[in-house]
């Protein structure tokens, strides 16, 4: 079974949002993480092979930063990385997919797994995308994985509720929060992850001449920062009292 | 040319989702600036009947698709008829809600048409006749501007509750469309619906929240109590997800649910940076902590520095006589 798991290294999640001097997202002195998403499916790569046998290679499109991502799918068991400098700042998901399918097309698959959405500028849409350019089915935010007899069976997330679908592989699955519990990389792991394979290709070199995005970023801007409001004094059924009294009257909501 | 500006409406057990309509109401007004149509795109089985409602929303054509193969959402079914629908009509801009369907939906067509697709939008805008969209990134921590220049159609989908929907009658021609809807790979094995009687949780203007200080599973009750006095839905803090009390899909955050209601009240919720990722849009937050310290506090509009289980059952009470 070969597994490929598309990963995007991302912002840590406390990180604080600057701009810089230009208006663009200042990513100096940010700590960077695996997408926690991609996590989820680098896990369940894990255990498919544990299962089935077969090799997992993690992808990534980013600059040279994001080796630090694959190094750690590698460390956690991934067999093989493989790191595309797209060659240009301007990477719409459009983009970003087109480079993912051109690599990964150089590629053997049966499962090619990835997370439903980046959680820094990502908008659910890169994974389902390659999925596209493939020829190949995507199911999104699964929260459950079987695999057997050149099937899949997964369970995803619906508004309200869930399904149960199943795909002939190849396909691309997306990992939702649910689907397990990743694990951490042994200090083995860690030694290990240094002598594994790393393929270092750009987006040139794969036949890619001109790519370009189909959206454009035209400018950025931070949130006005909330104010703290009003704390209601008084013991808690005095100041329940005069909260929903708030709510009617001053906020008029109820 | 530009040929309208087109909204994909999602439907469930013919009820139209309310971010649809609010979609519509976005779309009516460009549309009006522009000069173009509101075209509606309803798929399904026996939905046609609801037809004459988008008429209500500004719509001044229904492309309708029915087939027995259309009765529940499938990712290629859904997608195929949709780009080919798109293809044959070249609107100016196609428009989708941010739903799980939706998205899930929008990516495939926005690729199958090989055309950029602005996700999870909070605005839209013509700017010197360009269409504009506002999309929060890094959860919420900035905004982008955004535009496809030159690619058609343009492609987004909005946020649910960025707008209200508002009534404008118009025509609402219905346009029968035969679907061509190709191999589905999809093969739906089971469908497990939670029955609810209280809001989808992305779309709910009202939510109560409970985090690590419910205690247990057993104490969302009164939680759900006062949600049902306000007609509001019940979310959670991770903490409450990974100990196991309540499902994932009840977890506001940035691994969980963005919402943006009318009102967020956080009971026994610390407000961490991921949690307020999911709903620091609120229009008003409320937070019930006995922490006063607790930084929840330096984002909320009213708060109370109490014991929950002494606050929400008194909070109850008084809205009950409130609504009543
Ligand atoms: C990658 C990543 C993603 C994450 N994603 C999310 C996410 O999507 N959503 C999310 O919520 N978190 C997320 N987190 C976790 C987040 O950092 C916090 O750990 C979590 O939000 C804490 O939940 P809490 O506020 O319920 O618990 P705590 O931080 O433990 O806070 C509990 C609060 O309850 C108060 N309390 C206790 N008893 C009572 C009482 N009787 N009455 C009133 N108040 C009481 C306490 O004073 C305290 O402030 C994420 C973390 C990481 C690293
Ligand atoms: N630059 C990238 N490199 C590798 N995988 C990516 C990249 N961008 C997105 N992905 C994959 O696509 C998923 C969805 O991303 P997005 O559409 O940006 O929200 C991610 O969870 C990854 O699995």
């Amino acid at each position: 079974m070969n597994i490929v798991v598309c990963l995007k290294q991302t912002f840590d999640t406390e990180a604080k949002i600057k701009l810089t001097d230009e208006g663009r997202i200042d990513s100096k002195g940010v700590s960077l993480i695996i997408n926690p998403y991609d996590e989820f499916a680098v896990e369940e790569a894990l255990k498919i092979k544990e299962q089935e046998g077969g090799e997992v290679t993690v992808v990534s499109v980013g600059g040279q930063k994001a080796q630090d991502a694959l190094r750690q799918a590698l460390a956690m068991g991934a067999d093989k990385a493989m790191l595309v400098d797209p060659g240009t700042d301007e990477v719409d998901e459009y983009a970003a997919a087109t480079v993912l399918a051109k690599a990964l097309s150089g590629l053997e698959y049966d499962i090619i797994l990835g997370g439903w959405r980046a959680i820094d500028d990502g908008s659910a849409q890169v994974a389902g995308r390659v999925a596209e350019l493939l020829g190949i089915p995507v199911v999104n935010t699964i929260t459950k994985l079987e695999v057997a007899d050149g099937k899949a069976t997964a369970t995803r997330e619906i508004e309200g509720g869930s399904e149960v679908l199943e795909v002939s592989l190849p396909a691309v699955l997306t990992a939702q929060k649910g689907l397990n519990e990743p694990r951490y990389p042994s200090m083995k792991g860690i030694m290990k992850a240094k002598k594994k394979p790393m393929d270092k290709t750009t987006a040139t070199e794969l036949g890619l001449d001109s790519l370009s995005a189909k959206v454009q970023a035209l400018s950025f801007s931070l949130p006005k920062p909330r104010e703290a409001g009003k704390v209601i004094d008084g013991e808690a059924p005095d100041a329940a009292k005069e909260l929903a009294r708030l709510l009617h009257e001053e906020a008029k909501i109820v | 040319m530009a040929k309208g500006i087109w909204v994909y409406v999602e439907q469930l057990d013919s009820q139209i989702k309310k971010v649809s309509l609010e979609v519509l109401t976005a779309g009516r007004k460009v549309a009006d600036e522009l000069g173009e149509e509101v075209c509606a795109v309803l798929l399904g089985k026996g939905v046609a009947e609801l037809a004459p409602t988008l008429g209500n929303y500004g719509v001044d054509k229904v492309y309708v698709a029915e087939d027995d193969s259309l009765e529940n959402y499938t990712t290629d079914g859904y997608a195929n008829v949709i780009a080919e629908i798109v293809k044959e009509n070249e609107p100016y801009a196609f428009l989708y809600g941010y739903t799980i369907l939706g998205r899930d939906l929008a990516a495939q067509v926005a690729q199958k048409v090989e055309t950029g697709l602005m996700s999870d939008c909070v605005e839209m805008e013509l700017e010197d006749g360009q269409l504009v969209f506002t999309r929060p990134i890094y959860a919420g921590k900035a905004f982008v501007k955004a535009t496809c220049p030159e690619s058609r159609p343009i492609m987004a989908s909005l946020r649910p509750n960025s707008y209200i929907a508002e009534e404008n009658k118009k025509e609402g021609e219905v346009v029968k469309v035969n679907p061509n809807i190709g191999d589905i790979r999809q093969q739906i094995k089971d469908i497990v619906r939670q029955v609810s009687e209280r809001p989808e949780l992305t779309e709910a203007d009202i939510i109560i929240s409970g985090g690590r200080g419910m205690k247990g599973p057993e104490n969302y009750k009164i939680l759900e109590e006062a949600a049902d006095v306000l007609g509001a839905a019940v979310g959670a803090s991770r903490a409450a997800v990974d100990a196991g009390w309540v499902p994932h899909s009840m977890q506001v955050g940035q691994t969980g649910k963005t919402v943006s209601p009318v009102l967020y009240i956080a009971c026994g919720i610390s407000g961490a940076i991921q949690h307020l990722a999911g709903m620091g849009s609120s229009k008003c937050i409320v937070a019930i902590n006995k922490d006063p310290e607790a930084n929840i506090f330096k984002v909320a509009d009213y708060g109370i520095v109490g014991d929950l289980f002494e606050v929400v059952p008194v909070l109850k009470e008084e809205l009950q006589k409130i609504t009543a």
